[in-house]
């Protein structure tokens, strides 16, 4: 391996000062300014979520009143889902990757590429002001009548959040032209590295599926603005119609956080195990067919509204086709890492935490998809633990194996392995404890959304509180080493993994140009039947 | 023609290796724009179509108050308009481009007329009482739910004309830059952009035409 010519400086260096981070149209310093938002919007949405446990640790409300409640619940999904959830990936470690590993200088459109950030900075400035100043009471899914009607602030963050789809429209749409325009030489579809694949899925969705919510957002701020009465029973409107556009989207907007998390763990589990996919085909036939089913489920979300009984089982029966393809992908995974060469790291710890999540969060899915048990189900804890095993457990989980898996790359430095296992640990089990009591308390009867309740519930409230805390002590953990190790870590090296990825036939942290020769890619993506790691170009 | 292999750098950007791989990306990034716009329209076909059948008669009864006279008349000027668009590219190879900028003129007047007439004609409604939710006061039409029409109707045109005066502004700094030369016959790609954007934008009043003033 050739060591980088200390002529070209990399892409950290290559500009100076914050104005020339700002002005940037390199699509890797774009990736970095996107992590530093979505992990600011984290710890705030996180900071949330523990006021929310601290409350309920008792059945009466002393920490928050009910109002108050309903404020930090609200904030705490919106900027988890809008703020944190959608953008985490793609935006980051797809904008650093994407050109890398199709073997391109930069996306297909830098510029509109730099605006789409600003306009996600704008967006969540909007949303938070709004949920500050204000405050809303309605939850993230903002349902009519009572978002049309409630005395809160709700406008400003229905901005806010037209704002950011917005801003994931454009990077979808720069992510689906790069993938088409500017592979280089020899790189076929069936060679694209599987991250690819699972962004170029979530493209799509964002650009077919976003348009719809920014039009039901748009739809809700007219009434609340003008007394249109599309939602208004009053005026002959259906409020529930507006569910069915807003889940439209909402249902897909589950596979933008999940399958960029999902091409994620294709790349970990292979670079760990150190053994090509068990079947590359399958993996992109899991990723395209979940993110076509994914358009026809979300009437699973309107079983109790009323929704006729053939449209209810067709939707369950869409919902549960999501399922196969998922465990397609989890077969293959799991298949990858028989008989391979383990390699125990942060990033292989929580892609494991990845698949078991996923398990649990994909069985629980299956279960609600069920029309009878969904009855029981619907609006209660169960639900709740249901999708905090897709979205935190999963999703979650995978851009941490993101994050820690391409630090090296992104940085150029290491951070200490023992503390990353640790907190990797630390957080599975105190995700665990937060999230298995959930489908207890609502399989007792326990609703969602409530800041009070009966003392028997006490138990199990208790033990996700602790849960939770272990969690922030993880994540604490996490923000310590890793500021080390962007300070003080050791040199990484160009490819400390040995990953066999394309993105590594880069210097690491890359060169502004991404490539100082044109890159070759002979052998297929995640090839470990050759021992040598790709060459550095 | 395939600009395959030419290297001309006064147009190219460097992340390109030809520039014909440049106008293929500019192309399908204008195609899957359009995907979303006719995504975010699709929203409002959809709820237009729930309540079209929930309230079939009742659209049908409204559908007698609206000016079809003003209706086709602005379906005819924005589908003279699009022909207009669509030859200005044959004019600038051709290399006349006064020819192409006339076009554009052409067609950004027709738009313009158009939007005083869709002016003109929500002023009659609004005179009427014919508006949206708790604004509806139209004497002829006292049903429940009728006022629903109206908001269709509204939100419908009303977002329509917002892109149509997007699309004059694009056709105007298109003129602009056709006078300036800085779009000539070796790189067209802004003029074939703005002029998707344009039939799109007409595309979607064929639909709304019939659906409104119709059917
Ligand atoms: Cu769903």
């Amino acid at each position: 391996m050739s060591p980088p010519p200390a002529e070209v400086p990399s892409y950290l260096t290559a500009e100076a000062g914050l104005w020339s981070w700002l002005r940037t149209k390199d699509h890797k310093r774009i990736g970095v300014l996107y992590l530093v938002l979505v992990l600011l919007f984290f710890a705030l949405g996180g900071f949330f979520a523990l006021a929310l446990r601290l409350e309920l640790l008792t059945p009466e409300p002393d920490v928050l009143g009910p109002m108050a409640y309903n404020r930090a619940f609200t904030l705490h999904g919106v900027i988890m889902v809008w703020l944190f959830l959608i953008p985490s990936v793609p935006t980051t470690f797809g904008n650093f990757l994407l050109p890398i590993m199709v073997g391109a200088r930069d996306v297909a459109f830098p510029r509109l590429n730099l605006f789409s950030w600003y306009l996600f900075a704008a967006g969540g400035v909007i949303t938070l002001w709004g949920l500050f100043q204000g405050g809303a009471d309605t939850g993230w899914t903002f349902y009519t009548p009572y978002s049309t009607t409630s005395g809160t602030d709700v406008l400003p963050i229905l901005v806010g959040v037209f704002i950011i789809g917005f801003s994931s429209i454009l990077t979808g749409l720069n992510f689906i032209v790069t993938v088409h325009t500017l592979r280089a030489p020899g790189l076929t579809w069936m060679r694209m590295p599987l991250f690819v694949w699972a962004l170029y899925g979530t493209s799509l969705i964002q650009v077919l599926a976003t348009p719809i919510l920014g039009m039901v957002l748009l739809l809700v701020a007219v009434e609340r603005v003008a007394g249109i009465g599309l939602f208004d029973v009053g005026r002959g409107g259906d409020p529930v119609l507006f569910q069915h556009l807003f889940w439209f989207y909402s249902h897909p907007a589950v596979y933008i956080m999940i399958l960029p998390t999902m091409g994620v763990l294709s790349e970990v589990i292979c670079a760990f195990s150190r053994k090509n996919p068990f079947s590359y085909r399958m993996i992109v036939l899991g990723t395209v067919g979940i993110a076509f089913v994914g358009f026809f489920s979300w009437g699973h979300h309107m079983f109790v509204a009323g929704q006729s009984v053939a449209g209810s089982g067709a939707f369950g029966a869409l919902s549960m086709l999501v399922a196969i393809f998922t465990s397609i992908k989890v077969f293959t995974w799991i298949g990858t890492l028989y008989r391979g060469s383990i390699v125990l790291s942060a990033p292989l710890v929580y892609a494991l935490g990845f698949i078991f999540f996923i398990f649990f969060g994909g069985m629980t899915g299956v279960a609600v998809a069920t029309t009878s048990a969904d009855v029981h189900w619907h609006d209660t804890y169960f639900v709740v633990g249901h999708f905090h095993y897709i979205m935190v457990g999963s999703a979650l989980m995978g851009f941490l194996a993101a994050l820690h898996y391409w630090f090296p790359k992104m940085f150029g430095r290491m951070y200490p392995s023992g503390p990353a296992i640790g907190s990797a640990v630390l957080i599975i089990f105190g995700f665990i404890v937060t999230f298995l009591p959930h489908f207890l308390l609502g399989n007792m009867g326990m609703p969602r959304r409530y800041a009070t309740y009966p003392a028997e519930f006490q138990a199990l409230h208790v033990a996700s509180t602790a849960g939770a805390s272990l969690l922030a002590y993880g994540f604490l953990g996490i923000a310590g080493y890793l500021v080390w190790a962007l300070v003080k870590g050791p040199l990484a090296g160009d490819n400390p993994w040995r990953s066999h990825g394309y993105e590594w036939a880069s210097h690491s942290p890359p060169p502004a140009a991404n490539f100082l020769t044109p890159p070759e890619f002979e052998r297929e993506p995640h090839d470990y039947t050759v021992v040598e790691a790709p060459r550095v170009y | 023609m395939s600009t395959e292999g030419t290297h001309t750098g006064k147009f190219r950007a460097e992340h390109f290796g030809t520039l014909g791989a440049q106008k293929d990306a500019a192309h399908l990034g204008m195609w899957t724009f359009l995907a979303t716009e006719l995504l975010l329209f699709t929203g409002l076909f959809a709820v237009y179509a729930v309540y079209r059948w929930a309230y079939g008669g009742l659209f049908h009864e409204a559908q007698k108050h609206m000016d079809v006279l003003l209706g086709t008349v602005n379906t005819f000027l924005l589908v003279v308009s699009s022909t207009l668009v669509a030859l200005a590219p044959r004019a600038l190879e051709a290399k006349r481009t006064h020819v192409a900028t006339l076009l554009l003129l052409g067609a950004i007047a027709m738009g313009l007329a158009f939007l005083v007439l869709k002016g003109v004609e929500w002023g009659h409604h609004a005179h009427e009482g014919a508006l949206p939710g708790q604004w509806y006061a139209f004497e002829k039409l006292r049903v429940p739910g009728a006022s629903l029409f109206y908001t269709l109707y509204f939100l419908m045109t009303g977002l329509h004309a917002l892109h149509m005066l997007i699309g004059v502004v694009v056709l105007a700094v298109l003129a602009v830059r056709l006078r300036r030369r800085t779009i000539t016959a070796e790189y067209p790609v802004a003029l074939e952009l703005g002029g998707m954007y344009w039939h799109f934008v007409d595309i979607i009043w064929l639909f709304l035409y019939p659906l409104l003033y119709l059917a």
